[in-house]
């Protein structure tokens, strides 16, 4: 490891920093086309959103430590889960994503920016905006002189509880508006990484020597544009329905409640694999790099990250086999469900292999990102357990639901999140991160996240329902729901300690320098944090490591293609 | 290094049983048991075999998760082996391990294997889908329609005329006189679903639609479960209770719930009585707004949209399950229902002290 700028062609000098006042700065950042400032923003305003829905799990995990607690009354507690996990998914998990792929998916295939900075820009402002409507919601839900509420039907917003009947006032409206400007947001920014990938890449970069993130990232771009528009397509309708007399889902005038769920898991599992792909992107750099080899089998990681993308757009059904479809239909949606396991499979033999033979160099990133395998296993496993229709009418809404997705979303995603934030931290501040606050934090957040998610499938085997604000004592899940409890504490604790982390690291840390893992991307052949232009001149590839074919010029990875 | 080349005894780690492993068993066992003993312990465990939907399932679950567990320890095993094995050393010298790129053959290997998983795991499931979701429907079956409403359910028997609420009467499907149930599933207002964890899986209940199911349970006795799909404030605490009773006490049973209720003669006599009682407690329920919303069967209340109270009193619990059906519990359940259901659809009627007893009174008689 090391400070020194290696000679790669367009790797940048530094320049003396401008000395601004703070009205230039925040101007600067305001209309910043530049997609690494947009990157970071991104990023920020997604950690801001991660600590409120977080507030949010922990007045609902309160609530739920005993039976018959009178700490939130039940509309308060359905408003939290539903802003805890509208929150979540739209305005943490694709906005950090987002972010994370404005800022490493032009620096990764040697662009100086995305292929349409000012879309990038929009994308971003309305994407704010809507989560900044979305909590409006809680004080404007009822009108401005009503006393003012957030929806409280569930992020999946089932019909026809938010039909006008069902629920009254505006806060149904305020979600739908939100996610509405939120899609807007998504597929601009979705049609920018498409075209940035395809259009940007720098001389030599083919497809097939592009690394493993901007793969992903592509995939999951087309996943995005592919799924908003049925979600955007049913809030059209929803919209129409609670103001312009319409009854797509008004079942009291021969609507379909069936409709809205098609419509929404259309959408709404695609969006899973939206999440997760960029994980497995991140997972991609960083494991290589941690076990100084290869990615092994990197055509097949290509096929398999496509081929995810492709399977994902016809399971959706497999959230409603309860529903009443027929038993081919439940049968169809079973097996393609479990087709899903293949390639995902895949991958974490893949990833196995990379580690196999290698020389693991465990810091904070690659700490992560071996949590990230094994839960990410586990996640699949019950996957695997929910695609059982026939088992899944029994698991369906329960709490092994609950867990098993917060197994992929906190075990996998979360986990590789933070792995991929200590992992570029360096790039985007120029600055380390502490390594002993980063293992405080890897360790409390692993104890915390398998005391909280672990437990939480087994009140579900027990019969326990998701959705309530309570629960009889006589159940036998209340021990277990304390436990469960304590432990969303623990991470609490984890992702203060990463805050701080952060912040005390962008004055205090120790300097980076270009290049402080020995890693082998694009990224690092330029300075950190890198200048607006990110390249002097277009760097040349002739590999997919080409910064391994300088570092190793007898044995360049060019020699083997 | 390939696996080939390694000598036999490098192969297979000898495992010399010590004290250490009879501990870790010990440890499993009793956490096994551990587990065990809680799935046992709640009424509302999935893992039953009370009638044949919830056997299969449980057969099914259990063939699934021993597929998974060898999964997860051989997967697990070589990734926790992988991190150990490989870890840097402080001996190590800084070059950098061979560069190893794929092998068609292993990459081939891990395709085909998971690829046959799928198939067995598939077939296993089609089968118990396809047996229970179309089994063919008895002769002597017995009809309920069940509709959910927020935040309670109503069921009707059609083969006998009887309409009642919240609490559902079976017969079990076993011995002389045992028939199966089938329940034709539907809602008044928004998406429910309806869930007995030991007696089987869920199905919607959704508006506008009907869906079907059926039970046969095997043992009679109480069986807990609650509504499995969000439908509003008070999702929690819209509990289910079903009754199997023996062929004999369900015939009894149902020859109860035929019994309609008479007009009591207070109820039709116009002075003002100051008496707590049934008859006049009648004339206050029939007086205010009570019987917009509820039905009592053979008097003039013939409200739809609460419950059917024509047998209230022969039920165990009052508002879908939140409470014991007591008196006091009665009565100020109807002074003000949002104290024990916030958000529950029955107002506060703003009645007198008095009022509420007359009417307590009167419920308390509806046998």
């Amino acid at each position: 490891m090391g400070s020194e700028t290696y000679p790669v062609a367009g790797g940048a000098v530094h320049e003396a920093p401008a000395r601004n006042t703070y009205l230039e700065v925040i101007h600067s950042w305001i209309v910043t086309v530049d997609h690494k400032k947009l990157g970071i923003m991104y990023i920020v305003y997604a950690l801001l959103f991660l600590v409120v829905a977080g507030i949010e799990a922990l007045l609902m995990r309160i609530q739920l430590a005993a039976p018959h607690l009178h700490f939130l009354d039940p509309q308060t507690f359905n408003r939290m889960f539903t802003m805890h996990g509208t929150t979540m998914v739209f305005l943490v998990g694709m906005m950090i994503l987002f972010g994370l792929g404005n800022y490493l998916v032009p620096l990764m295939i040697g662009a100086r920016d995305m292929a349409f900075p000012r879309l990038n820009a929009f994308s971003f402002w309305m994407s704010a905006f809507a989560g900044l409507l979305l909590y409006f919601s809680f004080i404007g839900g009822n009108g401005l002189a009503g006393t003012g509420t957030a929806p409280d039907v569930g992020w999946f917003a089932y019909a026809p509880l938010t039909e006008k009947a069902f629920s009254p006032g505006h806060t149904i409206d305020y979600w739908t508006v939100a996610l509405l400007a939120n899609g807007v947001g998504s597929i601009g920014t979705a049609i920018n990484i498409l075209a940035t990938v395809f259009c940007m890449r720098t001389k030599g970069m083919t497809l097939l020597r592009m690394p493993l993130l901007p793969w992903l990232y592509a995939t999951m771009s087309f996943l995005t544009l592919v799924a908003i528009s049925p979600l955007t397509a049913a809030q059209a309708m929803l919209m129409i329905d609670r103001y312009l007399g319409g009854h797509f889902f008004d079942t009291q005038a021969g609507g379909s409640a069936l409709l809205w769920a098609h419509f929404f898991w259309i959408f709404g599992h695609p969006e899973v694999y939206v999440l997760v792909l960029p994980a497995f992107g991140m997972a991609s750099e960083i494991i290589p790099v941690f076990s100084r080899k290869a990615i092994f089998g990197y055509p097949a990681m290509v096929a398999a990250s496509v081929g995810i993308g492709f399977i994902s757009l016809g399971v959706w059904a497999h959230h409603m086999f309860t529903i009443g479809m027929t038993s081919y239909g439940n049968a169809f949606f079973t097996l393609s469900t479990m087709l899903v396991g293949i390639p995902t499979g895949i991958k974490i033999f893949n990833w196995l292999a990379t580690i196999w033979g290698g020389r693991i160099r465990f810091q904070v990133p690659m700490m992560f990102a071996c949590a990230f395998l094994l839960q990410f296993l586990i996640a699949g496993l019950t996957g695997i357990m929910l695609s059982v229709s026939a088992w899944d009418w029994q698991l369906h809404n329960s709490y092994f639901v609950v867990a098993h997705f917060h197994y992929v979303l906190v075990g996998g995603i979360v986990f590789m999140l933070f792995g991929a934030l200590t992992y570029w931290y360096p790039k985007m501040t120029g600055r380390m991160l502490s390594e002993r606050l980063g293992k405080w934090h890897f360790w409390l957040m692993l104890i915390g996240f398998h005391m909280t998610f672990d437990l939480m499938h087994i009140p579900g085997l027990l019969g326990m329902p998701r959705w309530i604000y309570t629960y009889e004592a006589d159940r036998g899940w209340g021990t277990l729901n304390l436990l469960v409890s304590i432990g969303a504490f623990i991470q609490a604790i984890a992702v203060l300690i990463c805050v701080i982390n952060m912040v005390w690291s962008y004055f205090r840390g120790p300097l980076a320098g270009p290049d402080p893992w020995d890693a082998w991307t694009l990224e690092w052949s330029t300075a950190s944090p890198p200048p607006s232009y990110n390249f002097a001149t277009d760097p040349v590839v002739h590999s997919r490591r080409p910064l391994w074919d300088l570092k190793h010029p007898e044995d360049p990875d060019s020699a083997f293609e | 290094m390939r696996v080939s080349e390694l000598k036999p005894q490098e192969r297979i780690p000898r495992v010399k049983l010590r004290t250490s492993h009879f501990r870790l068993a010990v440890v499993a066992s009793a956490l096994m048991s551990a587990a065990e003993a809680a799935m046992a312990s709640s009424p509302t465990s999935i893992f039953s075999e009370l009638s044949t939907p919830a056997q299969q399932e449980n057969g099914l679950a259990f063939f699934v998760l021993g597929i998974c567990a060898v999964i997860f320890v051989s997967v697990a095993g070589l990734l926790v082996y992988a991190m150990w094995k490989f870890r840097a050393k402080k001996t190590d010298t800084q070059q950098e391990p061979p560069q190893v790129f794929g092998s068609v053959q292993i990459e081939l290997s891990w395709t085909i294997i998971p690829i046959l998983i799928v198939v067995v795991l598939f077939l296993g499931t089609a089968r118990v889908l396809f047996s229970v979701q179309d089994a063919p429907k008895p002769k002597n079956a017995l009809d309920v329609t069940a509709v959910g409403h927020q935040y309670w359910w109503e069921y009707h028997y059609p083969q006998y005329g009887v309409a009642v609420a919240n609490e559902l009467h079976i017969p079990v499907a076993t011995g002389d006189g045992g028939r199966t149930t089938y329940i034709k599933l539907t809602s008044a207002d928004v998406i429910h679903s309806f869930w007995i964890p030991q007696l089987g899986g869920k199905t919607d209940m959704l508006p506008n639609r009907v869906n079907e199911m059926w039970l046969d349970p095997k043992k009679t006795g109480e069986y807990l479960g609650q509504c499995g799909q969000f439908c509003g404030a008070e999702h929690a605490k819209m509990l289910l209770r079903v009754y199997v009773d023996t062929p004999e006490q369900f015939a009894a049973w149902i020859a109860g719930q035929q019994k309609t209720q008479a007009e009591l003669t207070a109820a039709t006599a116009t002075s003002t009585d100051d008496a707590i009682d049934a008859a006049t407690g009648q004339r206050v329920f029939e007086q205010q707004a009570c019987i917009n919303c509820h039905t009592v069967q053979g008097t003039m209340a013939n409200g739809r949209f609460g419950p059917d109270l024509t047998h209230l009193a022969s039920r165990k619990t009052l508002a879908s399950g939140a409470m014991d059906n007591t008196p006091e519990n009665l009565k100020a359940w109807i002074a003000d229902p949002s104290q024990f259901k916030p958000g529950c659809l029955m107002p506060a009627m703003h009645l007198t002290d008095k009022q509420n007893a007359q009417i307590t009174a009167y419920l308390e008689t509806l046998k």
